[in-house]
């Protein structure tokens, strides 16, 4: 068990506590710490306090410094979290393996010398503190073990944990600590922020997910996923290939540099499987795909493999799907 | 503008790599190894800026001395001089002994720009970017897929998980661009015959100050290693126009409509 705090670093986007950090505080509930505890820094700090307590954070120590949306998050987190560590001596510091949780795991590694791991699935504390993480596209599993130096930091995959709240959630300790801003984190600066807005739900929470490739031919056929998802209540993804040439945004990319999705079904179409995509959709309950080349790799985690033409047989899934919800 | 691209020679992606059970070290006997696919991107990145500038591009690598195949093939596609870091007692060394090295490396000429991948193929922790600008003591924009410099101020576009944000950068800077944002060169013969000429030089963690031993054992140690449990295959049929129907029948059946 950790015989110091347990830290989260908490990410807050758009007004709201993003989900990594309500997955890290349950499961660091569970590791025998004498506190849990969360960092949240930014504009929206204050107003995440009270859920980051429901998740089990005792102390929540904030700031709502601007700076920390005006600048990259990397350096003015770490070096804020810097004297923090030192009065505070957490044992373990979890972080969402998010592009911010990265760059923040990475500027303080380097700057305290701290032992990182990332990729993390899985985490025990026992005697010493062992984190489980995948390596070479998920097809290997690696456990790892913290030696002595503290605080060990630990990245974790999206959706490692399942997040839930406590029955009723003492109110949190709310801590301000100062922002450390140096000047050499000024040469940097975020002049313009863009959101991709997507009707129906989030590709990270959806419970069916319809994703195209390369197979579909041309970007426009990405209309007939959206036909589908919206019928099935679900979202739209695509394969790297599909963004690289253009066709959707980044947004959708499912993948080891995009999105990681565990939906109820996943239905790949026009995907060939690549090491890349299938990292960020293995962990789905139920796949299907659908591809003309019977050797693509994908129909190797596929539960339902239709040989054929992508196009054809999701005009007919369509044209089904209307009829039924008639 | 001199900018310097990371590199790393990785266990080619398309044969994925093995750890040996005994040793925690990955098995070069058994990978083909390639220079990483996303170093690519870094490379023809650094490229673009240098020929738009006026300038050099540097190639540093961390790794055995087969990593001097990552490096010339860095060289075969344009970039000026290599730089490899190499010793038996870097072997299993972690993300941030990675950086340390690369730093060291980098600093010891003059340098508007590191560039590397977002991550590598192989180990894909994406922590070494931020870690080599913390060392250099120097902003770092990661995730970006698209830039643009007037040597002095880098404009780039980065990704969020949310969408993208325009980070404007002075120099120098560390930039970590993400695969697909450029279409990388093929090295042209004239490219390939001229590697032999470049300057290569080989380095020791001694030749940078720094002691390659006293970092393994580092903070962490594998414990175990063990291939992943595979999906079992389901049931794969040709679409003889009822392919459709088993998807939908498979919906119901899983309750979804």
């Amino acid at each position: 068990m950790a015989t110091g705090p347990v830290w989260v670093f908490a990410e807050v986007s758009d007004g709201r506590v993003a989900p990594g950090a309500l997955e890290l505080l349950t499961k660091a509930r569970s590791l025998g710490a004498p506190d849990v505890e969360a960092v949240c820094l930014g504009p929206g700090a204050r107003e995440a306090v009270a859920e980051l307590g429901r998740h089990g954070a005792s102390t929540v120590y904030i700031s709502t410094d601007d700076a920390f949306a005006e600048l990259l998050m990397g350096g003015p987190a770490a070096d804020t979290l810097a004297p923090l560590i030192t009065a505070r001596k957490p044992d373990l510091i979890l972080f969402p393996g998010t592009h911010d949780g990265r760059d923040v795991a990475g500027r303080l590694a380097a700057k305290l010398d701290l032992p990182v791991i990332a990729n993390g699935l899985d985490i025990e504390a026992g005697a010493t503190i062992t984190v489980t993480s995948t390596i070479f596209g998920v097809t290997q599993v690696v456990r790892t073990e913290f030696g002595e130096r503290r605080p060990a930091l630990a990245l974790f995959q999206p959706k490692a944990f399942a997040a839930s709240a406590l029955p009723a959630g003492p109110t949190p300790r709310t801590v301000e600590v100062p922002a450390v801003i140096e000047e050499r984190h000024r040469r940097a600066r975020v002049v313009d922020r863009a959101t991709q807005v997507e009707a129906g739900p989030a590709l990270e929470e959806a419970t069916v997910v319809v994703s195209g490739g390369r197979g579909l031919q041309d970007p426009a056929n990405f209309e007939l996923l959206h036909e589908i998802a919206d019928l099935l209540h679900g979202a739209v993804g695509a394969s790297r290939a599909a963004v690289d040439a253009g066709w959707v945004p980044y947004s959708m990319q499912v993948g080891q540099t995009g999105k990681t999705v565990k939906p109820a079904v996943y239905i790949a179409c026009g995907i060939s499987g690549a090491m890349q995509h299938t990292v960020g959709m293995r962990g789905s309950q139920t796949i299907v795909a659908i591809n003309r080349d019977p050797e693509a790799p994908i129909f190797k985690l596929a539960d339902l493999g239709i040989v054929g033409d992508a196009l054809t047989v999701l005009r007919q899934l369509r044209d089904e799907l209307r009829s039924r919800s008639r | 503008m001199n900018v310097v691209v990371c590199v790393k020679l990785v266990p080619d992606p398309n044969t994925p790599g093995q750890l040996d059970p005994e040793t925690h070290w990955l098995r070069r006997d058994l990978a083909d190894a390639v220079l990483d696919p996303g170093d690519e991107f870094g490379v023809e990145a650094g490229l673009r800026l240098a020929e738009a500038q006026g300038g050099e591009v540097k190639v540093v690598s961390m790794g055995p001395e087969r990593a001097v195949d990552a490096v010339r093939k860095a060289l075969a596609m344009g970039a000026t001089k290599g730089v490899l870091v190499s010793d038996d007692g870097l072997r299993g060394a972690d993300a941030l002994t990675t950086a340390r090295m690369l730093a060291a490396a980098i600093r010891r000429e003059p340098y508007d720009l590191v560039i590397t991948a977002t991550e590598s193929t192989d180990g894909y922790s994406g922590i070494v970017p931020q870690a080599i600008a913390e060392l250099l003591g120097v902003p770092a924009v990661t995730f970006a897929s698209d830039m643009s410099c007037d040597g002095t101020l880098l404009t780039t576009t980065r990704q969020t998980e949310s969408g993208s944000e325009t980070v404007v950068s002075e120099l120098p800077c560390v930039l970590a661009v993400t695969a697909g944002v450029n279409e990388p060169r093929y090295p042209t013969l004239r490219g390939i015959m001229g590697v032999k000429s470049k300057p290569l030089e080989r380095l020791t963690p001694a030749d940078l100050g720094l002691d390659a031993s006293v970092q393994v054992p580092a903070g962490q140690t594998v414990v175990s290693v063990a291939m992943a449990r595979q999906r079992e295959a389901g049931e794969v049929v040709r679409d003889d126009g009822d392919g459709a129907r088993r998807i939908v029948d498979l919906l119901a059946r899983l309750r979804v409509i």
